[in-house]
Parts: structure tokens; C-alpha cells; sequence
């Protein structure tokens, strides 16, 4: 298999890079004496860039690498179980099309993680220290579940079409399991360096699980899944692009606009319940401190929640455009086009609702004839009762474009078309009513009583998204089909809009993550362990904002590497250029070579399957 | 707002939909740039008082945005578009529009760049923090203050001893029109007498995103420590609010904070249960 040859090479590759960093640092131990730091600190310097930069970098890029370690066999288990019990290979190909980016994600997140690793012993000893007598007794778990991690993940990538289905299935389930345990391990470590819980007025372990069960430890491990599972959609959807962008043949473009297709639903998917869970972050955040809950919302980082603001309202609107652009391949879609200009315009209003920042950017002139830094109209809608009504209607928007393209070729055939439409279209009002209703509300009660309210809002948003998609299973039953899904007829932009969904999730998650490792502001642990080295500062947003995307930059600089890496094993063995004597040529493959069995691809042009149609033909056919 | 700026670009865009149905047939390019400018010119003089020149360019960046992607989202329209531009460029009948265009673009950035230095100078745009963060802890008359735990110490007396609190509300009232209402007013807007001597103005209790997005010993520590108490982070703060630690007790800092919420009508903001 060319994976298992080159897989050596990558080794080495990886073990001489981190051999080369191990060097640089310890070379700066050898020459550079600790510096005296007052109180608990106790810091050693990196070169050039500075310690808390190269930490901070360091971590970011593990964690990108992690996230979507994590995301891939999520996906890719329940579309390759949807691939078996519909009896649909194409299925199970577009499975391993997602798997096959594993393998060198893996070494390049072990990899980071060992420099990170390395990083915090020789540059932070003393918080690691410190860390490290916290959680002591979580390392050895970690460890071992690393070593499972390695062994499922490989057994599930190179066993692929060698076991049987039902054990390449456990083995994937195994691998998430496995997966998600190391990161809830992870998350105990860098959650309580926010909220530490579980120690003394004097920082002495009292109880580990307290320790491990702070404040947003749960929070985060939720919004950590789901956010993963959005970022590796986003990611695997740029795969699909970068395919299709390059693809020769029809059928090549067909099969990849498809997999574009899925990354994209499944980042949808997810990025749907993300604001939930982000909020559910937030006011844990608050809960455990005021001060960190302002300093997060209200003050120093405030101004990267607008910027994060416009990141999320821009990918709302991405992922809508590449929808009503898939439009395009469906016949019979264009009944809905007249449909989007009123989404864009609910999206837009949303959009600039939800990034209007509390306090204004004015100058001095502009602020007098305001009266402040607050406009008294535009103040209404700088709080999270404005916000939270806005990502609801537009998480709404998004999914009546996702259900204009579901029925797209459709037409129903039911005798209740007309009322079952309008029980839909009134479950939508009445949502809209009541989610606004709640926003407005919230200005009039107490803050407490106002937090509670975005619960009512949310449950009605899923309700309508739950009970629209139910009533639309049975409206769309035996329905008539205008045309078929012309896959790979889709304009070039809507692959450069996944493209952008890509870097957009990987630039919000280096935000967001700056954002809550930055809030401690001048602690290591907060309330504990006082930054005491020479980078005890918050640094400029301007600064921030930099070091944020030369990481995405990094990012995907080693993703294009994974790119290539990836693409190797669709591609025939290396022969040389003039043909061999005939008595040299031979049938047999050589030992190592990509096995006999691995699948052709050669999908239909036009209608590949949607997952979800498929799933639902399935619970139909066993009801 | 203003109304009737408003009104008349809304009657505008009627008037353009009747003639553009009617009589020339608009294609989206020329829409977009209709509504492009109908919510630009809206946004700069519709509302009163006006917008910061940032929050304009914020908004027109998301409408910008929002636009392209209508155009751009039906690949028909998009080459009509293109050829709109195409054909306006090259062909020969639209040669006095193009001169006109040609003229008129450099002639509005000048006068774009004549009436910016033509203004009187003045401090550039800043972001201002408003809730600055506040310590974990703060020192009051030799006892330290949990922040995070600190509860108004009379609040209780609300539900349990009603009296005592009005008294509590009542001292509280003293204490802030013989203190406070000098800057922050009568009616706690933050148009005292004093007021308009200051950038910025002081805050405005009345705003429901004030004093009710806080805890109660967020304001304790304000009032306490004042501008001179306010974090690192963030600065410069431009805050004149002084330290009343040196001028109030305990007691009276407490007071006056059941009386900003008691005249206002909101409530603090409860300490953080969940977990």
C-alpha cells in the first residue's frame, strides 16, 4: 500500500523535526540560566519569538489537529453505518475518502502535542509543576487511551474492507469513544487553569474530581464535540473542493461536488446547536467569576466577540450561498429562487444585529451628539437579549434554506400538501413570534430571569426544526420527482465559498480559543498561579489578531501537506518511463502495493444519494 | 430617528419598483446598487442622533457583502450582470455615460478628500471599554472584599425587615443627592450639572445595560475605588468617577447601591449558581 511505504518516511520526518525543535530548546536550557522570577514563577525564555508566542501557537495548532483527529471518525462512522445498512457502497467510499485524511493528521497532532508538551516543562516548569501535582493521576489514563487512540485508528483506516462490516464498525466506534475520552481528559487540564475548582485558599489539591469537574469543564467538552464535528465538516468540505477544483473527469467532479456537499451538511449540522453551547460556556464563565464573565463580554475581550460576531454571521451567510448555489444542480428548484432575497434579507438583519458592539467606536464629536459611547438606538441591540434572538432567527433562516433544497426536485403528492404546508409555515411564524417576543422581554426583567430566557428560545427553535422536518418526512412521501441531482454541475465559486467556511472555522476557533485562554489575563492558574514572566500583559488585539492567523496560515500550509499526502493513494505506482522487456512485466502486484481491493471510484454523475434520504429510506423500509 | 428621510427613500424605492416594472426593465446589478444606496443613505441620516462613521462602515461591509452573494447565488443573473458591465464598457451608444462616470468617480473621491481635511481637527475614533474587569478581591477600611462572593449585606432585609430597608433605601437617596446626582444626574441619566464637562459622559443608570447587567459588588467596587482603582488592562479608562472610600463608609457605599436599583427599577444581578 503506498500509505504503508511512505507512512516510514512521514516517521522519520516527524521524529527529525521534533527532534530539531527538542534541540532549539534545549539548547536555550543549556546556554539560557532560568529566569528569577518573583513568587511562584519560573520561566526559561524561547528565542525569537518568546515563550508565551510559541506556546501559544504551538497549542493552537495541536488543537486544530486535534479537533479534527477527533471530528473525522464521528462522520465518517455514521456514514459508512448508513453505507451498510442501505447496502450502499458509495457510502462506505465517501467514508474512506474522509478516513484517509486520518492517518497524517494524526502523526502531525501527536507531534504537536509532544511539542506542546515539551514547551510547557522546559519553558513553564513551575505551572507545569504545579499542574502536574493537580493531575497527577490523570496522566497515566491519558496515556494508555493515547496508546488505543493509535491502535483503533490505524486498525480502522488500514482494516478497511478487511474486516467485516459489523467489526470495522465497532472499531470506529471504539476510536470515537476512545477519542472523546482524551479529550475530556485534555479539557479537565486547560478548564481548570480558568476555573480551578477542587484546591485550597493556598492551591492544595483537595479533591481531583472536583479538580476535573470545575466550573466550564463540561461546557467546554460539549461545545468542544460539536464544534470539532463543524470544523471537521468545514474541513473535509475544502477537501472536496480542492478535488473538485482539480478533477478531470465528470465523474470525478460528481463525486467530489457530493463529498463538498456532505463536509458542508455535516458542518451545518453542527454549527446549528454551536451558539447553544457557546452560551451555555459563557454563563458558566460568569458563574464562576464576574470578573472573568466581564472581562470576556464586557470589557478587555469584548472587541474580539464582535470580530468573532462578523466571523459567524459571515459563515451563516457562506453556508446559505453555497446552498441556494446547490440549488443550481437540482432541477425544479428554481420555484424556490424567489424565495432568497427575503432569507438574505432576514440573514443581513440578523447579521447586523448580532455584530452591533454595546459601545460604539466614536470620536469625540460623534459621542457628544450621542450622549456617551452608547447610541440610544442602537444600544438595545449591543446586550445579549438582542444577540441571542438574532442567532436564533438566523439558525431558523439557515434551515429553511437547507429545506427549500431538501424539497427542491420534489412535489408532493399527499392529499394534505396544502395544509400540511401551512401547519409548517404557521409552526415557523409562531416560533419567530415567540423567539422575538422573548428578546424583547428580556430588556424588562431581571438578569438572572433574562439568562433563563434564552432556554425558551432555543427549545422552541429545535422544536420548530424538529416538528417542520417530521411533518415534511410524511408530506415528501412517495413524492414526484421533478429531475434529478446533476452532481458536479455546481459553479466554481460555491467551492471557493467551502473554501472560505474552511478557513473561517479554523480563524474563529484560533479567536474564540485565544479568547478563553487569554481572560485569566495575568494568571496561569486563575486566582492561583500569577503570571510573573515577562509576557504577564494582555497583548494588543491588533497583536492577537496576528498571531491568530499566522497560525491559521501554519494551519493550512501542513493541511495542504495532509492534502497531498492524502490524494498519493489514489494515484497509480511509480513505473518507469520507458517500457520494461516483456519477460519483466508481471500481474502480480507487489507486496506493498494499494491491495486489489481498493474501491474504483467511479460514481454516477447524477443522483448520488443524500444521507439523510438515505437514512430515512432505511427507517422506512424497517417500519 | 428621522422620519421623514426615511419615509422619502421608502418612497423612492416604490417609485423605482413601479418605473422598473413598468417601463425599464431593471437587472439585479442595477437593484443592487439601488438598495446599496437607499440603505446607505438611510443609515447616515435616517437615524438621529447620527451613527459613528464606524458603525456605517460595519454595517455597509455586512450589505456589501450580502448583495454580492444575492448577485452572485444565481449564476444567470451573474452574467447578466457581467455583460451589463461588459457592454457598458465597450459599447459605442453608452460612450457619453462611461465620460460621465469617468469624470465623476475621481471628482467624488476629491471631494471626499476635500471635505475630510476641510473638517477641524480632532482626536481620532477610539473603542471604549465600559465594564472594565474588576479584581478578584479589594481592600476597604483594612478588610479585604470577595468579589466574586461579596453579597449587598442589606438586600436580605428587603423580604425579612421591609423598614429597615426603606430606611437603607432612604439613606441611600441622601447620600446620592448630596454625592452623586451632581454628574449623574437627578434622574440618574447621566446629564448632572456637572456632566457636560466630562468625556465621556457619565453613565447613564437608566440604560437597561448598565446597572442591571451588574452584580452588586461590581458597583461597590466602582464606587469604592473609583477611576484611580481601575485595571491595567484596557486603559486609557478617561474616567473621572472618584474614589469615594475616601469619603463614604461601608454602610453608605452599600446604600446608595440599593437606592440606584430601588429609584431605576431593575434588579442586580444575582450571583452565578450554575454548575
Amino acid at each position: 500500500m503506498t500509505i504503508n511505504r511512505r507512512s516510514p518516511v512521514l516517521r522519520a520526518a516527524c521524529i527529525a523535526f521534533l527532534a530539531f525543535i527538542v534541540l532549539i530548546l534545549t539548547g536555550e536550557v543549556a546556554f539560557g540560566a532560568p529566569q528569577e522570577a518573583p513568587g511562584d514563577g519560573d520561566y526559561r525564555t524561547m528565542p525569537f519569538v518568546g515563550s508565551r508566542v510559541f506556546m501559544w501557537v504551538v497549542a493552537e495548532l495541536h488543537l486544530m489537529f486535534a479537533a479534527f483527529v477527533l471530528a473525522v471518525p464521528m462522520f465518517a462512522l455514521v456514514i459508512e453505518y448508513i453505507g451498510y445498512k442501505t447496502g450502499d457502497k458509495r457510502f462506505d467510499e465517501l467514508a474512506y475518502d474522509f478516513t484517509k485524511l486520518l492517518s497524517v493528521s494524526f502523526s502531525f497532532t501527536a507531534t504537536l502535542g509532544a511539542l506542546l508538551t515539551f514547551g510547557l516543562i522546559i519553558l513553564y516548569p513551575a505551572l507545569t509543576d504545579y499542574l502536574v501535582k493537580i493531575f497527577s493521576w490523570t496522566f497515566l489514563p491519558y496515556v494508555l487511551l493515547f496508546f488505543f487512540e493509535a491502535i483503533f485508528l490505524y486498525s480502522y483506516y488500514y482494516g478497511w474492507g478487511k474486516f467485516s462490516p459489523r467489526v470495522h464498525l465497532f472499531l470506529g466506534l471504539m476510536l470515537n469513544i476512545v477519542g472523546t475520552a482524551i479529550m475530556f481528559i485534555a479539557n479537565a487540564w486547560l478548564t481548570f487553569m480558568n476555573t480551578p475548582n477542587g484546591i485550597d485558599e493556598l492551591g492544595n489539591l483537595t479533591s481531583v474530581w472536583d479538580a476535573i469537574n470545575n466550573y466550564i469543564w463540561m461546557p467546554i467538552n460539549i461545545h468542544r464535540l460539536i464544534a470539532n464535528v463543524a470544523f471537521g465538516g468545514a474541513i473535509g468540505a475544502a477537501y472536496g473542493a480542492y478535488k473538485f477544483l482539480g478533477a478531470k473527469t465528470d465523474q470525478e467532479r460528481a463525486h467530489y461536488d457530493w463529498m463538498g456537499y456532505i463536509g458542508n451538511f455535516i458542518a451545518i449540522c453542527a454549527l446549528l446547536p454551536l451558539p447553544f453551547a457557546g452560551y451555555w460556556l459563557g454563563v458558566e464563565i460568569y458563574a464562576y467569576d464576574q470578573s472573568l464573565g466581564i472581562t470576556l463580554m464586557g470589557g478587555t475581550f469584548s472587541w474580539l466577540f464582535i470580530i468573532q460576531a462578523v466571523l459567524i454571521g459571515n459563515l451563516f451567510l457562506a453556508a446559505n450561498y453555497y446552498l441556494w448555489l446547490s440549488m443550481g444542480r437540482i432541477a425544479g428548484a428554481e420555484r424556490y429562487r424567489r424565495f432568497i432575497k427575503y432569507l438574505l434579507a432576514l440573514i443581513t438583519i440578523c447579521f447586523i444585529v448580532w455584530a452591533t458592539p454595546h459601545s460604539l467606536v466614536a470620536t469625540v464629536e460623534e459621542a457628544r451628539a450621542m450622549g456617551g459611547s452608547h447610541h440610544p438606538i442602537l444600544n438595545v441591540l449591543g446586550v445579549m437579549s438582542a444577540k441571542n434572538t438574532a442567532v436564533n432567527l438566523l439558525i431558523l433562516t439557515t434551515y429553511v434554506s437547507f429545506l427549500l433544497y431538501r424539497r427542491a426536485n420534489k412535489e408532493a403528492t399527499v392529499s394534505w400538501a396544502k395544509m400540511g404546508n401551512l401547519i409548517q409555515f404557521s409552526i415557523f411564524a409562531v416560533v419567530v413570534i415567540f423567539v422575538v417576543f422573548l428578546g424583547v422581554y428580556g430588556y424588562f426583567v431581571d438578569a438572572q430571569t433574562r439568562i433563563g430566557l434564552s432556554q425558551p428560545q432555543v427549545m422552541s427553535v429545535l422544536f420548530a426544526m424538529v416538528a417542520v422536518t417530521v411533518i415534511d418526512i410524511f408530506l415528501f412521501k412517495n413524492a414526484r420527482k421533478r429531475g434529478e441531482i446533476a452532481w458536479g454541475k455546481i459553479p466554481g465559486r460555491a467551492q471557493y465559498a467551502l473554501f472560505f467556511l474552511a478557513i473561517t472555522f479554523t480563524w474563529l476557533m484560533g479567536l474564540m480559543g485565544y479568547v478563553r485562554a487569554g481572560m485569566r489575563q495575568h494568571w496561569h492558574v486563575y486566582g492561583v498561579i500569577r503570571d510573573t514572566s515577562v509576557d504577564a500583559y494582555t497583548p494588543t488585539l491588533g497583536f492577537a489578531g496576528l498571531v491568530v492567523s499566522v497560525t491559521v496560515i501554519i494551519f493550512f500550509l501542513f493541511l495542504a501537506i495532509v492534502f497531498f499526502l492524502s490524494g498519493l493513494s489514489g494515484k497509480k505506482n511509480w513505473a518507469p518511463k520507458s517500457p520494461p522487456p516483456p519477460e519483466a512485466t508481471t500481474t502480480e502486484p507487489l507486496p506493498d502495493a494499494e491491495p486489489a481491493t481498493e474501491p474504483e471510484k467511479e460514481p454516477e454523475v447524477a443522483g448520488l444519494p443524500n444521507p439523510l434520504a438515505s437514512l430515512l429510506r432505511f427507517i422506512r423500509k424497517k417500519s | 430617528m428621522n422620519i421623514f428621510v426615511l419615509l422619502a427613500i421608502i418612497a423612492a424605492l416604490v417609485a423605482i419598483q413601479v418605473v422598473g416594472t413598468r417601463f425599464v426593465k431593471l437587472n439585479r446589478l442595477a437593484w443592487m446598487a439601488i438598495w446599496w444606496i437607499a440603505l446607505y443613505l438611510a443609515l447616515s441620516f435616517g437615524i438621529d442622533p447620527p451613527l459613528p462613521t464606524t458603525i456605517i462602515a460595519l454595517f455597509m461591509a455586512i450589505v456589501t457583502l450580502a448583495l454580492l452573494a444575492y448577485l452572485s447565488a444565481d449564476s444567470e443573473e451573474l452574467e447578466t450582470a457581467k455583460n451589463t458591465i461588459v457592454s457598458f464598457m465597450t459599447e459605442r451608444k453608452y460612450m457619453v455615460p462611461l465620460l460621465i462616470a469617468v469624470v465623476a468617480i475621481p471628482l467624488l473621491v476629491a471631494f471626499k478628500v476635500y471635505s475630510d481635511m476641510t473638517q477641524p481637527p480632532q482626536p481620532p475614533a477610539s473603542g471604549r471599554t465600559i465594564h472594565p474587569p474588576p479584581p478578584a478581591s479589594i481592600n476597604f477600611e483594612g478588610n479585604t472584599i470577595n468579589l466574586a462572593t461579596a453579597n449587598n449585606p442589606y438586600r436580605d432585609l428587603e423580604e425579612s425587615d421591609p423598614e429597615a430597608f426603606a430606611q437603607h433605601n432612604a439613606n441611600g437617596r441622601r447620600i446620592y443627592f448630596e454625592n452623586c446626582f451632581y454628574c449623574h444626574g437627578d434622574n440618574m441619566e447621566g446629564s448632572g450639572m456637572f456632566a457636560h464637562g466630562y468625556d465621556p459622559l457619565p453613565a447613564n443608570f437608566n440604560d437597561p445595560t448598565t446597572i442591571s447587567q451588574l452584580q452588586e459588588s461590581y458597583l461597590f467596587w466602582r464606587i469604592a475605588k473609583g477611576a484611580p482603582g481601575l485595571p491595567g488592562e484596557s486603559t486609557p479608562w478617561a474616567s473621572a468617577m472618584p474614589a469615594w472610600e475616601n469619603f463614604l463608609t461601608e454602610e453608605e457605599i452599600w446604600d446608595v447601591i440599593i437606592f440606584l436599583y430601588e429609584f431605576t427599577g431593575y434588579e442586580p444581578r444575582a450571583q452565578g449558581m450554575p454548575h
